[in-house]
C-alpha cells in the first residue's frame, strides 16, 4: 500500500509583526488552503492544529480553536505540540489518519503571535529547568547559533562573508515572496555592519520571531484522483524522530551534552533527514530543492551537511559554488527562509511544506526552481524535537 | 574539602564545589558509567541501561574548547545583569574522560580573540552577580597558562 498522501491545497497568512490574535492568521491560512484545494470546509473530516504556548489556553488546543473559528462541523480533532516541529507533527497525525482509512481529507494548520525580544522562561529559582539555568547563566538562543558558527570557522574555514552570502542569497528570494515579512535585498556592508549579537553573528544573520499562519489540505490519493488532482504534489516521507543517546551535539536549551562514555555519540540533526529519506525511498541526489531552518544564516551551512547535500566541512565550498542559489544544482531556501520570514513556531514547518508545494506545482513565480520534482524540509526545535518532510510529484 | 573555599555563595547550590580549584558536581550511573551534568538521580537515560543507582562525581576540571562566542546584548531575566551591562565571553568545553560538552561563561579579562577550538581550559569560580547577600559564584572556563 502506498504511504503517500496528496497535498491538495496550501495557504498562508503573511508573516509580520501584526500583533493580532493568532486565530485570525490560522483561519486566514486555512481558508486560503481550502480555496486552493477546491475543498469546502464542510468536507474536512479531520482538523490537526499545531499548538502555540504563547497565546493562552486557545493556543494549547489550537486544533479545536481553529475548528471552532471556522465553525464546528463535527470533524475529528487533534492538537500537536513539538516546539519548532509542531507543524510537522500535526501533519504526521493527519497523514496517519488518512493512511489508516479513518478519513479522506484533513486540514493541518498552525499560527502564532509572538512577543518582542528574547523568549524568556518563567521567573523564580528553578534550577531543575534547563531553560532557566541557561538564561540564568546568560546563554540565549543566539549563543548556540554562534557556537556552531564559530566552530565552522575554526574547523572548516567558514568566514563572516560566507554567513553574509547566505543572508544575501535568501533575502534576494524573499523579495519575491508575498508571504515573507522582510521583502528587501541586503548589501554585504549592511549585513556585516549590523550590530554584533553573539560573535561572529550580527543582527542581520539571526532570524527574528514573527506572527504568521500556514495551512495545508491533504487527502488520500484516491480522493485527489476523484477531484481531478491526481498530479498534486505528494508527501512521500515525514520524520519526527527523537535524538539517539548519546546525543553528542550542543543543543538548546541544555548546558551540557549527553556523556558518550557508555554509548556512542550520535548527531541528532543528521538523523532527522535520514529517516525522511528512508521512508520516501529517496536520497539527497534526488532533490530539486530544500527548505532548511536558518535560525542563523550560518546554520544553513550546517543543514547542507545534515541533509546530505555535501560531506561535513564542505558546506562552504557548496555555497561558494552557487549550487544552493536558485539556478544552481540544489537551491536551498528558495522561499527566502527564516531570514525573510522570522520564526512563527507552530506555523514554520508548515510554511516550509507550502513552499515545496508551490515549487513542485510550478507556481512560485520569480522564486521558481525550474523543473522542481522533489523537495525536502528540515527543522529542529527544543527538547529533542525535529522534523523533515519530503514532497514529490 | 581540600583547599579553602573562596568567599561567596553558590549561584546554583550543589552544582559545583566551592574550592580554590573547583569541580562541577555531576552523577555517574553505577550500572553503565554514564556521567550526568546537571545531576541525574532517578534513572539512567542510556536506552541500554535500567540503572537507578547514582554516585556523585566531581567532573574533570579541565577540558578543550569545542566552540566559543560572546553575549553582546543583555540577556533577559533570570540573568542578573550589572548596570551598565558588561558583555561576556561563553565557551562550550569538551571533557575527555566524561565524553561530554559543558557550556559556561569564560573568566573575566579573557578576550574572545584569545580563544581557539581545541584550546585547553580549566574551571574557575567567579561572581555571576552580587546582591545584598553578597557575591553569587558560578563556574567559568579560563585558558590554561600554557594553552596559547
Ligand atoms: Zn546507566
Amino acid at each position: 500500500m502506498s504511504r503517500e498522501v496528496a497535498i491538495l491545497g496550501v495557504g498562508m497568512h503573511p508573516w509580520g509583526k501584526w500583533g493580532r490574535n493568532f486565530v485570525e492568521y490560522g483561519v486566514h491560512a486555512a481558508r486560503a488552503a481550502l480555496r486552493d484545494a477546491g475543498v469546502t470546509w464542510q468536507e474536512v473530516q479531520y482538523v490537526s492544529g499545531a499548538a502555540t504556548m504563547r497565546c493562552g489556553y486557545p493556543g494549547y488546543v489550537a486544533g479545536a480553536t481553529f475548528a471552532q473559528a471556522l465553525g464546528w462541523q463535527g470533524a475529528q480533532i487533534n492538537t500537536s505540540y513539538a516546539a519548532c516541529a509542531s507543524g510537522s507533527q500535526a501533519l504526521a497525525a493527519a497523514r496517519e489518519r488518512i493512511l489508516s482509512g479513518a478519513c479522506e481529507v484533513a486540514l493541518v494548520v498552525g499560527a502564532d503571535t509572538t512577543p518582542k525580544g528574547f523568549l524568556a522562561p518563567q521567573p523564580g529559582y528553578r534550577p531543575e529547568d534547563p531553560d532557566w539555568v541557561r538564561f540564568h547563566l546568560g546563554i540565549t538562543n543566539p549563543t548556540y547559533f554562534a557556537l556552531y558558527a564559530r566552530r565552522r570557522m575554526d574547523l572548516y574555514g567558514a568566514t563572516l562573508e560566507d554567513f553574509t552570502a547566505v543572508k544575501i542569497k535568501n533575502a534576494a528570494q524573499g523579495v519575491h515572496n508575498p508571504n515573507a515579512r522582510y521583502r528587501r535585498a541586503f548589501t554585504r556592508e549592511e549585513v556585516n555592519k549590523s550590530a554584533m549579537v553573539a560573535d561572529p553573528l550580527r543582527l542581520l544573520h539571526v532570524c527574528a520571531t514573527s506572527d504568521g499562519g500556514a495551512a495545508l489540505i491533504i487527502s488520500s490519493l484516491e480522493f485527489a484522483r476523484r477531484r481531478g488532482a491526481a498530479g498534486a504534489p505528494r508527501i512521500a516521507g515525514i520524520s519526527t524522530v527523537t535524538p539517539r543517546f548519546a546525543s553528542a551535539e550542543v543543543e538548546m536549551p541544555d548546558i551540557a551534552t549527553d556523556s558518550a562514555v557508555a554509548a556512542a555519540g550520535h548527531s541528532f540533526r543528521a538523523s532527522i533527514a535520514a529517516r525522511a529519506y528512508e521512508e520516501a525511498g529517496l536520497g539527497p541526489e534526488d532533490l530539486s530543492l530544500a527548505e532548511v531552518y536558518d535560525l542563523a544564516s550560518s546554520m544553513e551551512l550546517d543543514w547542507y551537511e545534515y541533509i546530505g547535500l555535501c560531506k561535513t566541512g564542505d558546506a562552504e565550498a557548496l555555497l561558494r559554488s552557487g549550487a544552493t542559489t536558485v539556478g544552481g544544482r540544489i537551491p536551498v531556501n528558495a522561499s527566502g527562509g527564516l531570514a525573510c520570514f522570522g520564526e512563527a513556531v507552530p506555523a514554520q514547518a508548515l510554511a516550509q511544506v507550502c513552499e515545496l508545494a508551490w515549487q513542485l506545482r510550478g507556481q512560485a513565480g520569480a522564486r521558481q526552481v525550474a523543473g522542481a520534482k522533489v523537495g525536502i524540509t528540515a527543522n529542529q526545535g527544543l527538547f529533542g524535537h525535529g522534523s523533515s518532510v519530503i514532497v514529490k510529484r | 574539602m581540600s583547599a579553602p573555599a573562596p568567599a561567596g555563595l553558590a549561584a546554583i547550590e550543589g552544582w559545583y564545589t566551592l574550592e580554590e580549584k573547583p569541580h562541577l558536581l555531576g552523577t555517574r550511573c553505577s550500572a553503565c558509567g554514564t556521567c550526568y551534568f546537571p545531576k541525574q538521580t532517578m534513572f539512567c537515560r542510556n536506552p541500554q541501561c535500567e540503572g537507578t543507582q547514582f554516585e556523585e562525581v566531581r567532573l574533570s576540571r579541565t577540558g578543550r574548547i569545542w566552540s566559543y562566542t560572546d553575549a553582546c546584548y543583555e540577556p533577559p531575566a533570570p540573568y542578573v545583569a550589572a548596570k551598565p551591562f558588561i558583555p561576556f565571553v561563553i565557551a562550550a568545553v569538551e571533557l575527555a574522560a566524561e565524553k561530554m560538552i559543558v557550556l559556561g561563561q569564560v573568566a573575566r579579562g579573557v578576550e574572545l580573540a584569545q580563544l581557539r577550538v581545541g584550546m585547553a581550559v580549566e574551571l574557575v569560580l567567579e561572581p555571576l552577580y552580587t546582591d545584598e547577600r553578597g557575591e553569587h559564584l558560578v563556574w567559568k572556563w579560563r585558558p590554561l597558562k600554557d594553552a596559547a
